[in-house]
Formats: C-alpha cells, sequence, structure tokens
C-alpha cells in the first residue's frame, strides 16, 4: 500500500525545491544589483528574469497553499512560530514586485527603485534562511498550537542560516547571468562567482556542522548504523560538486556552473530531509501527526497528477521562448 | 480595556481586511482588463485593424503593473492564513487547502507561465500562439476566480462537510457539495460582473480623459464605445444578479440582509425599506429614517405584506456590525445605480450621435473611473462584515479562528503593511495613472521611454531602445 502521507511530503519538497530552483537565482540577481553597474549591466540582469519571475514566485505559493491542504497541522504550528520572519519576507517580495515594475517606468528614480529591488531581494532570502533555521532549532507546541514566544526563532543557528541562504542564492544569480549573458557582465559574473562560491561553501559547512549539535536526534540519525552509510554519501557528493564547481568556473563553462550550485542546493535539501524525517514540526509533530484526511490528499493527488506535467511543460517553453542571452535575443 | 489576546485578534481583523481589500483591487481590475486585452488581440487578428493592437499594447502595459502587485499582495494572503488565522487553518485546512491548492495549479501558473509570453514575446512566437498566451493569462484569472470564491462561499454557506471528534471540518461524500456551496453560483456571477464593470468603467474614463482632450481622437472614440456597451449590458444584468444574491443571502444568512436593511425590529405585517437613517446599535433603532413602508417585503419576498423576521431574533453575540453593513450596503448599490445611469445616458447619446461629442457624458464617465474599486470594496465589505461574528458561518467564529500571537508581533506586522502597501502600491497606481494620462498612439516605439512594456517588458531603458528598434513592441 503507498502511503499518501509520504507522497505529499515527496510533493510538498517538490514544490519547494522548485521555488529555490526558480526564484533563488531571481532573488541572487536583486542581491547582487549592488554589486552590478548601474545602467547596462544591471538593465541586463533584471531584463533576465523579467519574463519568468511571477511564474517562478508562484512556486511559493505552491509550496505555501499545499502546506495548508496536505499537512494543514503544521502549517498553523509553523507560520504562528516565524512569524516576523514570514512577513518581513511577503514584504520583500512586495518591494521587489514593485521595483520590477516601476524601475522602467520611472527612469528619474531609478536609484530608488533599484535600491528596493535589493533590499527586497536580501530580506526575502534572509528571512527564508532564517525560517529554515528556525524550523530546524525546533519550535515550542503545546496540544495543536504553536505556544512560544514571538521571538523564539531568533537565535545565532538562525542568523546563520539566513546568511547562508542569501550567500547561496546570490551565487546562483551570478551563476545564472554568466549563463544568461556575454561580453562584460558575463567576466563579472565569473569575478562575483569566484568569491561567492567559496563564501556558499564555508556557509554550508557551518551549518552543516552546527545542524547536529542542535539536539540529539539529528546526531543520531546522521551518525548512527545504518543511516550512516546512506548520510555519509551527502558530505561526499558536496565535496565532488564543489570540485566540479572550481572546475567548471576556472574553465569558463556557461551552464555548469548554475547547474552543479542547484545540485549544492538540491543536497542541502536532501541533508534536511535527512535530519527532519519523518517529523514535520522537530521531535513534536511526524507527517502522519499532521496530514490532512484521505479524501482531502486524493483529491488533490488527482489534481496534481493531471496539472503539474502541463505546468512544467509550459513553463519550460516559457524559458524556450526566451532562450539565448539576454543581450543577443533578449527582448530587444 | 481590552486583554491582550482581545487586542491581538482586533489588530488581526484589522490586518486581513487591510490586505484583503488592497489586494481585492488588483484582481477586481486585472481579471476585466485580461479579457478585455483578449478581445482586442482578437479583434486585431480577425479585422486586421492596426487600432486594436494599438489599444492592446496601451493596456498591456497597465495589465502588466496591474498583474505585479496582484502577485505579490496574494502571496501576502496565501500566508496569512497561517500567520495570523492558525487556529482557522487547522480546522478547516482540510476542506478549503485543496480548493485552494487547486486554484494555484489550475490558475495561478497558467497565469503567471503564459504572461512572459504575452508581454514579451510578441516578436518572438507567431500571432496565433501569442494569441493563445493572450487567452491562457485571461482564463486563468477566471480560474482563479473560480477557487477562491468557491473558498469564501463555503465559508459563508458551507455545506458537504462533517465535523470530526476535534471539531475540525473533514470533507464529506462529495466533493462538489463542497466546491458548489449555495452561495457560490451567486456570488461568482456576481464578483466577476463585477470586475467586468470595474474594468469597464475605467477603460471608460480613460477613454473620456482623452476625448476630453481631443474629441477626433479614434482610439479614445473606440474605447470609449467599447467600454460604455459594457457599461450598458453588464451594469442592469449586475443589478439583477445582485438581487439574486441578496435573496439568497436571505435564504443562508439572514443576520446578514437584517444587518443591510438595518431591520432591527421583526415586521409581521411588511417591512420598510430605510433609504438612509443612522443605526443606533445602542437603541436598537434606525435614527433619521427615511423609509418606504412595506418596500422591503416587496424587494426580498415579492409581496407587499410578507413578515420579515429583525434583529431581535438573533442573539446579541451573534449579530454583525450594523453600521458598518448598512452603510457599505448602501454605498454599493448607489454605485451600481449610478453604473446603470452612464450606462442608459451612453446609449441614448448613441441614438442621438452625440457618444463622441457630448462633454457631459465624458466628464460623467471620468468621473465614474474608479467607481468600480468602489463598489467591489462597498460589496466585499458587506459580504464579509455582515458574516460576523463567523469565518465558518453559524460553526466556527472569528475569535475561536486566530493564531496565539503576541499583540506587539501583530501590531508590529500591521503597521509593517500599512506603510509598505501605500508607499509601493502607491508608486504602483501613481505610473498606472501616468500611463493613462498619455493617449494611445499608433508608434508605441517612439511615444513610450521604453519598449513595449513597461517594466517588465521593456528591456533597457531609454537609451537601448533607440539602438533597438525591432524591439519587443
Amino acid at each position: 500500500m503507498i502511503d499518501l502521507t509520504i507522497i505529499w511530503a515527496f510533493i510538498i519538497a517538490f514544490a519547494v525545491f522548485m521555488y529555490v530552483v526558480m526564484d533563488g537565482f531571481d532573488l541572487g540577481i536583486g542581491i547582487l544589483f549592488p554589486a552590478l553597474q548601474p545602467g547596462a549591466e544591471r538593465d541586463k540582469a533584471m531584463n533576465s528574469v523579467a519574463p519568468v519571475w511571477d511564474g517562478n514566485e508562484t512556486w511559493l505559493v505552491l509550496g505555501g497553499g499545499g502546506l495548508l491542504a496536505a499537512f494543514p497541522l503544521a502549517y498553523s504550528i509553523i507560520l504562528p512560530a516565524i512569524y516576523p520572519p514570514i512577513i518581513a519576507m511577503l514584504l520583500g517580495l512586495v518591494f521587489r514586485g514593485v521595483a520590477f515594475e516601476a524601475r522602467w517606468r520611472d527612469p528619474k528614480h531609478m536609484s530608488f527603485w533599484d535600491f528596493t529591488f535589493t533590499s527586497g531581494s536580501i530580506i526575502a532570502a534572509f528571512s527564508q534562511g532564517v525560517t529554515l533555521g528556525a524550523l530546524l532549532q525546533g519550535v515550542q507546541v503545546s496540544g495543536r498550537a504553536y505556544a512560544g514566544g514571538w521571538l523564539d526563532w531568533l537565535s545565532p543557528y538562525s542568523i546563520l542560516t539566513g546568511l547562508g541562504v542569501t550567500i547561496g542564492y546570490a551565487l546562483l544569480g551570478a551563476t545564472w547571468l554568466i549563463y544568461k549573458t556575454d561580453g562584460p557582465v558575463q567576466d563579472h559574473s565569473y569575478r562575483l562567482a569566484a568569491k561567492l562560491a567559496p563564501a556558499t561553501i564555508v556557509s554550508l559547512a557551518a551549518v552543516s556542522i552546527y545542524t547536529p549539535f542542535l539536539e540529539n536526534e539529528y546526531w543520531d540519525r546522521w551518525f548512527t548504523m545504518p543511516n550512516i552509510l546512506f548520510s555519509a554519501q551527502v558530505p561526499l557528493i558536496t565535496g565532488i560538486i564543489i570540485f566540479a564547481l572550481y572546475r567548471a568556473l576556472k574553465k569558463r563553462h556557461e551552464l555548469a556552473p548554475f547547474l552543479l550550485t542547484l545540485g549544492l542546493f538540491l543536497l542541502g535539501m536532501i541533508g534536511l530531509g535527512i535530519s527532519m524525517f519523518p517529523y514535520v514540526v522537530p521531535d513534536t509533530i511526524t507527517i502522519w501527526d499532521a496530514a490532512a484526511g484521505e479524501s482531502s490528499l486524493i483529491f488533490m493527488l488527482i489534481g496534481t497528477i493531471i496539472t503539474v506535467p502541463f505546468i512544467l511543460g509550459y513553463t519550460a517553453w516559457a524559458y524556450w521562448v526566451f532562450r539565448g542571452k539576454v543581450s543577443d535575443e533578449g527582448y530587444h | 480595556m481590552m486583554t491582550d489576546p482581545e487586542f491581538a485578534l482586533l489588530l488581526a481583523r484589522i490586518q486581513f481586511a487591510f490586505t484583503v481589500s488592497f489586494h481585492f483591487m488588483f484582481p477586481a481590475f486585472s481579471i476585466g482588463l485580461a479579457s478585455y486585452l483578449a478581445v482586442l488581440e482578437g479583434l486585431w487578428l480577425k479585422t486586421k485593424n492596426d487600432l486594436y493592437l494599438d489599444l492592446y499594447k496601451y493596456w498591456r502595459k497597465i495589465f502588466a503593473i496591474t498583474f505585479a502587485m496582484g502577485v505579490v499582495s496574494g502571496i501576502v494572503m496565501s500566508y496569512q492564513f497561517g500567520t495570523n488565522w492558525s487556529v482557522f487553518s487547522d480546522k478547516a485546512g482540510d476542506v478549503i487547502g485543496p480548493l485552494m491548492a487547486y486554484e494555484v495549479l489550475t490558475a495561478f501558473f497558467l497565469e503567471a507561465g503564459f504572461l512572459g509570453v504575452m508581454l514579451f514575446g510578441m516578436d518572438k512566437v507567431g500571432k496565433k500562439l501569442h494569441y493563445f498566451a493572450t487567452l491562457m493569462v485571461a482564463i486563468g484569472t477566471f480560474i482563479s476566480a473560480f477557487w477562491i470564491l468557491s473558498v469564501n462561499s463555503w465559508m459563508q454557506t458551507p455545506t458537504g462537510h462533517e465535523i470530526d471528534a476535534l471539531g475540525r471540518f473533514i470533507p464529506g461524500e462529495s466533493w462538489t457539495t463542497i466546491i458548489f456551496n449555495p452561495s457560490f453560483p451567486y456570488r461568482l456571477v456576481h464578483t466577476v460582473m463585477a470586475a467586468y464593470l470595474t474594468t469597464a468603467f475605467v477603460v471608460g474614463a480613460v477613454a473620456a480623459w482623452h476625448l476630453l482632450r481631443d474629441k477626433m481622437d479614434l482610439r479614445a472614440r473606440k474605447m470609449f464605445s467599447m467600454a460604455m456597451w459594457m457599461a450598458a449590458i453588464v451594469a442592469p444584468l449586475q443589478i439583477f444578479a445582485g438581487d439574486l444574491h441578496g435573496l439568497n443571502s436571505l435564504e443562508h444568512q439572514p443576520a446578514k440582509v437584517m444587518a443591510m436593511e438595518g431591520h432591527y425590529d421583526s415586521h409581521p405585517n411588511g417591512a420598510p425599506l430605510i433609504l438612509f437613517g443612522i443605526p443606533n446599535s445602542e437603541e436598537k433603532r434606525v435614527d433619521y429614517k427615511i423609509e418606504i413602508p412595506k418596500a422591503s417585503s416587496l424587494i426580498l419576498k415579492h409581496d407587499l405584506n410578507a413578515p420579515l423576521d429583525g434583529l431581535d431574533t438573533i442573539d446579541d453575540d451573534k449579530e454583525p456590525p450594523v453600521g458598518i453593513v448598512f452603510w457599505s450596503s448602501r454605498i454599493m448599490v448607489a454605485v451600481g445605480f449610478a453604473m446603470l445611469a452612464i450606462g442608459m445616458w451612453s446609449l441614448f447619446a448613441r441614438f442621438r450621435k452625440k457618444l463622441y461629442e457630448w462633454t457631459l457624458l465624458h466628464r460623467a464617465a471620468l468621473i465614474m473611473g474608479p467607481s468600480g474599486f468602489v463598489a467591489v470594496l462597498a460589496g466585499w465589505i458587506t459580504t464579509e462584515v455582515g458574516r460576523q461574528p463567523y469565518t465558518v458561518y453559524g460553526l466556527l467564529t472569528t475569535a475561536d479562528s486566530a493564531s496565539p500571537l503576541d499583540a506587539p508581533a501583530v501590531a508590529a506586522s500591521l503597521i509593517a503593511f500599512v506603510v509598505v502597501y501605500f508607499i509601493m502600491f502607491g508608486a504602483g497606481t501613481l505610473y498606472i495613472l501616468r500611463l493613462m494620462n498619455k493617449s494611445v498612439t499608433g508608434d508605441e516605439k517612439t511615444a513610450q521611454s521604453g519598449p513595449i512594456r513597461s517594466a517588465g517588458i521593456t528591456p533597457a531603458s531609454n537609451r537601448t531602445i533607440t539602438s533597438h528598434t525591432g524591439e519587443a513592441s
């Protein structure tokens, strides 16, 4: 018998990963904006995501809406627990969304809108990282509700995860620009990626080392037999990807750095899965505790199976329409 | 003095009302505008008349800004159920969650996925494929309205669910009973027509603005004519649909209608229609009222002498706030009839062949530009405040739905939302008004500062434009 709850845990994880894949570089470009030259460099960077950012952010709505639908208890415990970072993220996305439109409309205030675009992107990325850390470090639960205070999420660990995600998104942004641009902008992006890659790896290492010390369960899940046979592969593969990323940047490959950075995020996600499973709120609520009833899960699964292939199809088509370098066959 | 949880609840309610009201403005406009764009592009393909293409490009820029603001304010809504109404989410998640997931899967992705091609892709794909993208965006806005109004309607008139041992709502035998709950068809028709009217009056006002400057402006004439046809046809239909929706509310949510009518007392021998007055909930009466005897029974029961219950039949703690509902419903109805008047006036002007010359009509249409937003908000307030004190009508109260949050957290977020929304969406609206102030020109490339699209569309700024004449426009 296939367990619907596990299927849904994977669907939500897929939606979150798709969000990171698609909006990570999008936010990363905003984070990198101050490092880019005002004018042509910034214009190109923004044009490289202008036709797709709406669709990218939709995965975030699916992650949130899907969590509500499939795991309502988790949704209703986790969101109040991370109230300030979630609100900050939402407001950051508002800044960004308006800046996308306003920047071109109002050249006289372009520096203001560039600032808005950057600060919105940094706030959103940092908040997402903080949210991750706050969840991993545990949430106080009483009955079916969050029982902690409104600043419990704030800790050195959650700040560290916030910084880590921000730096990682910036690397995604830089490698995306390598892929989508050429000439001076691409050169600049290579230089940025060369600095951001080690920073990302340091953050990833710091988070990985810190996490098992948060509570014993994490330590056990990672370092006892037989789990270690599987979990030991994660750092191993990470090492291989890091090596490949360095080579790709050095040899000036265009697409590989972006894909390899996504690989790092995928491994982070798998690591997260090893740490959490089968809990959705660490040590208190499992995915089975939190899951919606069978009727709801089946009803949604039918819709998901039918629609997701179409969604992936027309999303891929939209990217294909705007394929190529921004400068050559961009939107001009 | 309020306790901390009571204060936190009040703040959470204000925050939800504020964010949803702001959000609703954007789809109320973009649903109609997406359809209008599909009509314009369709007419262009059919007639090969470039005038339609010019109009299409003009309104597409405005659509881009509106849609972006709708997306980001909508993401806020999808998370706010959890951040501020977590008990509601836990209890009703099994029922409303799947409907909202369907909205994301069938509508949001469709709109957002095809939006890029619609905005920037005219030179990159064939005409028919581009038209297909425009259609998908328009259909997506409608599907979105379908699902979210189904959720809202289930909360107003819940059917098809069961309640488990933990007090949670769980789906019953059939999902169609949940989706097609009793108030849903009425709410869907009434809301979608409201969106069409909102767009028609915005388009009409922009056209009137340009006609007031130049009566010979052919593109303004075309817009004005199209908008006035919509007003003349949809406004009467909308009043009829609104009446049906009211009768549906009378059946399922009588307290809401009592508050709309200002009926504190029952009227066994025919209830009066109170046109104006000041509801006085302390004394349970309407002060200074002007009323038409028995007219309310005539409207609601189609019988002058039909008895109508008043709020005296409802427990005090289960009544909605009368004053707000009484006023908001009157504003909605008044705006609706003003729209009807404009529609009829335009027919008369058409008949007299003065549609494009009648300055007074143009001025009136200009003033009525924001009327759709006023009516939509007033109607939304009527239905949402009128179903208080419940989130799930009759079953779960608003007070029992809120998250266990500290008041300072909600106060801080509310202030942040107010400040950010007014600045950001204020700026976005300002840019839309600036675009509207420009007349529709045949040659977008020289007239506009960017290539095609405003923001997003426009690749770079003006300096690139000159060097890239084959712009997306």
